[in-house]
């Protein structure tokens, strides 16, 4: 389309929304699933939307600068806010939705927000259990009246009534100036990291932050017009935003939001998102849940998905990547996807996806391989809210399941002395906000920021290869190396275990913590006549402990060929009696275990595993959803695994 | 004889008289179900029918429905008496329930079960129904529009198309209430809604039922014996034993009432 104008680049998400209804105006910008039909808006609509709202937020007195909470599940109205916040001069503060009241609370204060713009009545509840709290909050808007008719309306209004006192209203102009002001160094949003330690900082990031960002990855991954991400990761999350507002924006693709939390999957099958992200938990999950059904099948059935499963790992990767493949293996692959490999990702709505992304978590070669067997081209990145996401990314045809790839676009690397990643990128965040200190400490004068994590950049390919956090890789009383999440991710590799906590530093061994994966161990138990009656019965059946043993020392001898890491063997394990949770505080929103938490609490369970017990009483407080507390107590066993020698390094 | 309305505790204007039970007596032989009993349901309102088991409470709801016809007393509905009606002719009248057992088509989905309760909304003949053209087209959207309505509200949309057969005994329950709510009631009748469940489950069942209340005003006649739920759910309670009232009005009134604390605390009866 022609449009002709020689404008100035955007520097901005709403002069980005500008040129993009100046060029796709017609075109469906986002669509949500309500009432069992899917509803679109053009981006003209959206930007009307975005308007009547923003001008309703300058009704109600908003200033310059200041911080607006968005709290909700994924929906249009939501990411509309966030724009609208920024065309009022506003900064959007996305929080995590199904945070607890107290961390909302902290947020809230923490940033000074006035306004906050929330999904429904369970959002408007933990606000005004901490409202007396938040001295500088004034108005809550929320989205779904449901259940709030009997609510104090006195400072609360429905995201409509604002929107329809922003029509009725005359501050257009208003709105135009604070538009016109904005520039690449203003703040375009403030996401507030998960925090694997200590309290969660607010990262400000600039529009030139998410304008570059988002530009270079989407030249980097081709993303066009025309393309349909599936909204359903937390908005709160920074991948969240580049994804479904910053790319959106930049490359004018469609936003599409499911119905409900627990219809992703469904919604997912209906859009057929052609860039895709999920973290390495959902792709297990969906494994796991393919695999479970196939035991059910029928003889036939299974003969024909495993015959041509197996096809579709020789031959799909090497297509995906480009090399030869032979005449033969093309017609079989041609046949595989006919009868299986199409069907099945149709089932899992991934059949039109052309990027598929993962990061967050090392993911199991054995997933990884699965999915590239399909044909979808899954790709591992790898980055943090302070770069704006992208550090490093998997170049399409060279994508590994053990490296997390190149340096993104216009990003520097450099690998420290004691082997922790550095970067410089034009994502490179502004500040944590009020957090001079912290600030300083992650970002040196010259720009470089500290990941946090200790790799190296393999010489052979370029990429970069993560071993784990560069605070926990310690040295063992032997002196030597200790890294924890390189046992841990070979443990989780497992379908059984969900979850793994190696201890080790400073000790003369190493032991473990492990939690096991309820669907597939209750799927295993179900087909064994094993009877239990809860999670924590389950998860201390001594036929289980059995089982988790063999894993163990599976991973010793694989641990073991390493000379380097071969200290790091589990000697001892026990399986704990409840699963680790962001509730409890043992792991973050985002899932990552809070190590330092973890030790503290089950600090008399570590004491057993190294004093030689065979078994251990304990009591262990939990947090139920709703906030309240209970005790859960239970007796467990502690087995010795079965360690492999070391390699020598000069074998013969 | 009764003034117009009340406002409960929390604020809500409780309107005018909607059904009245004027003496209602019930025997099946010589066994009297329920005897000589009179209370009323204004528009609005919240109210709870309980008692111990074999009190009536299931025979009094079966009266209002219409499934059984008292041989004394009078129904009256909307100021109006009530003839002796078949239980469709009522349900045409906006009276809607549930059962105290749950009674879906197992083998239908979620969405076929909840559209039946549009049964009566439908207008277009069994051969218009089987051509799908025209006026039975426009139907079936317009009211498959209210039970999307309702889906969401319930918040059942990720089992819209299962089966019913296949979800959990609180799922059905759901179900039941969807399909209760499709025929856009009046009056709502819960025969035992939390029967069954788990506290997780219970508190989800009373939000939707103060939700069902405030949102589209429908009035709400409920019998349950989980006596937290009720005190905290209902406007006013109506307490039987033996077919007899022995309590009516609000429910710290019923609560300090002597005769209800001896019903329920096990005092010998004479």
């Amino acid at each position: 389309m022609a449009t002709g104008q020689p404008q100035a680049r955007p520097v901005s998400i709403p002069a980005l929304l500008a040129r993009n209804v100046a060029q796709h105006g017609a075109k469906a910008a986002y669509r949500e699933k309500e009432f069992g039909i899917w509803q679109s808006w053009s981006w003209a609509e959206a930007a009307q939307e975005i308007d009547a709202l923003a001008l309703g937020l300058l009704t109600l007195g908003a200033n310059v600068g200041d911080h607006i909470a968005i709290v909700g599940r994924n929906r249009p109205a939501l990411y509309w806010a966030m724009v609208a916040a920024q065309k009022a001069g506003c900064v959007p503060v996305p929080l995590y939705q199904d945070a607890a009241a107290e961390e909302v609370a902290y947020a809230l204060d923490h940033c000074g927000a006035r306004f906050a713009i929330v999904g429904d009545q369970e959002q408007v509840d933990k606000i005004a259990e901490v409202r007396d709290q938040l001295t500088e909050l004034e108005h809550v808007i929320y989205l779904d009246g449901r259940g709030l008719r009997k609510y104090d309306h006195a400072a609360m209004t429905s995201y409509t009534d604002v929107q329809a006192a922003g029509r009725a209203s005359d501050m257009a102009s208003t709105m135009a100036d604070r538009i016109a002001v904005l520039d690449y160094d203003s703040t375009c949003v403030m996401l507030y990291t998960s925090g694997t330690t200590g309290r969660p900082k607010g990262v400000v990031l600039s529009n030139r932050n998410v304008i570059e960002t988002s530009r270079n990855s989407s030249d980097f991954d081709h993303l066009k017009a025309g393309d349909e991400v599936l909204a359903y990761l937390p908005m709160a999350w920074v991948g969240d935003f580049i994804f479904s507002i910053g790319q959106a924006m930049w490359a004018g693709f469609c936003v599409n939001c499911p119905e409900s939390p627990d219809t992703m999957q469904s919604d997912l099958r209906e859009i057929g998102p052609t860039y895709y992200f999920a973290p390495p938990r959902v792709f297990e999950m969906q494994l796991t849940n393919v695999m479970i059904r196939m035991e059910d099948a029928g003889r036939f059935k299974k003969w024909l998905f495993h015959k041509y499963m197996a096809v579709g790992r020789r031959v799909g990767p090497r297509l995906l990547d480009g090399k030869e493949v032979s005449f033969s293996d093309r017609l079989q692959y041609r046949l595989a996807d006919w009868l299986v490999i199409g069907p099945l990702k149709n089932t899992l709505g991934l059949s039109r996806v052309r990027v598929g992304y993962t990061a967050g978590e090392a993911i199991g070669p054995e997933i990884f391989d699965f999915y590239r067997a399909l044909g979808i081209n899954l790709k591992q990145l790898y980055g943090q809210t302070e770069a704006t996401v992208f550090i490093t990314q998997q170049p399409d045809g060279e994508v590994r399941s053990d490296t997390v790839g190149v340096p993104s676009p216009g990003v520097e690397l450099r690998i420290a002395e004691n082997g922790e990643v550095f970067y410089r990128s034009p994502g490179v965040f502004v500040e944590y906000y009020k957090n001079a200190d912290s600030t300083a400490s992650t970002k040196d004068a010259e720009g470089w920021v500290a990941t946090g994590d200790a790799g190296f950049i393999e010489e052979s390919s370029g990429h970069l290869r993560i071993i784990d956090r560069a605070k926990d890789v310690g040295k063992m009383v032997d002196g030597s190396l200790f890294a924890p999440k390189y046992v841990e991710n070979k443990l989780k590799f497992f379908p059984n275990i969900l979850e793994a906590v190696v201890f080790g530093a400073d000790r003369d061994r190493c032991t473990a913590f492990i939690n096991i994966d309820l669907t597939a161990v209750g799927n295993w138990a179900e087909r064994n006549n094993i009877a239990y009656s809860s999670y924590q019965e389950l998860s201390q059946h001594p036929q289980v402990l059995d089982t988790i043993a063999g894993h163990v020392a599976d991973v010793n001898a694989s641990v073991a060929a390493d000379p380097m890491l071969a200290g790091c063997q589990v000697h001892r394990f026990l399986v704990l009696h409840k699963e680790l949770d962001a509730d409890d505080g043992e792991m973050t929103r985002t899932r990552k275990v809070r190590r330092r938490i973890v030790e503290e609490k089950f600090s008399d369970l570590i004491a057993a595993l190294y004093d030689g017990r065979s078994e251990i009483y304990t009591e262990t407080e939990v947090t139920y959803e709703d906030g309240r507390k209970g005790k859960i107590t239970a007796t467990l066993d502690i087995r010795d695994a079965v360690v492999a020698p070391a390699a020598q390094v000069a074998a013969e | 004889m009764l003034d117009e309305g009340y406002v409960t505790a929390d604020g809500r204007q409780i309107g005018g008289v909607m059904m009245d039970m004027r003496g209602i007596t019930l025997r099946f032989g010589g066994v009297e179900a329920i005897k000589n009993i009179s209370f009323d349901i204004r528009e609005g309102e919240i109210r709870a029918i309980i008692g111990p088991n074999g009190a009536g409470k299931s025979s009094m709801l079966n009266v209002i429905s219409g499934f059984y016809n008292p041989q004394e007393g009078e129904v009256w509905f909307h100021g109006k008496r009530r003839p002796p009606m078949k239980p469709f002719q009522v349900a045409r009248q906006g009276i809607a329930r549930t059962f105290q057992n749950i009674a879906l088509f197992e083998g239908m989905t979620v969405l076929d079960n909840v559209m039946t309760g549009r049964l009566t909304q439908m207008k277009s003949g069994m051969l218009a129904q089987a051509i799908w053209k025209g006026k039975a087209e426009r139907e079936e959207t317009a009211n498959r529009e209210v039970v999307e309505k309702i889906i969401d509200f319930l918040e059942i949309q990720a089992i819209r198309k299962t089966p019913v057969g296949r979800l959990p005994y609180g799922l059905k329950k759901r179900v039941e209430l969807a399909r209760a709510l499709a025929a856009e009631p009046k009056l709502l009748l819960l025969d035992e809604p939390m029967a069954g469940m788990n506290v997780e489950e219970k508190e989800d069942m009373s939000r939707f039922i103060l939700d069902v209340n405030d949102e589209f005003g429908t009035t709400i006649a409920l019998i349950e014996h989980d006596m937290g739920v009720v005190m905290d759910l209902s406007d006013r309670v109506v307490v039987m034993d033996y077919g007899r009232k022995i309590g009516d009005g609000t429910p710290d009134e019923v609560r300090n009432n002597q005769e209800v604390i001896d019903a329920y605390l096990g005092v010998a009866h004479d």
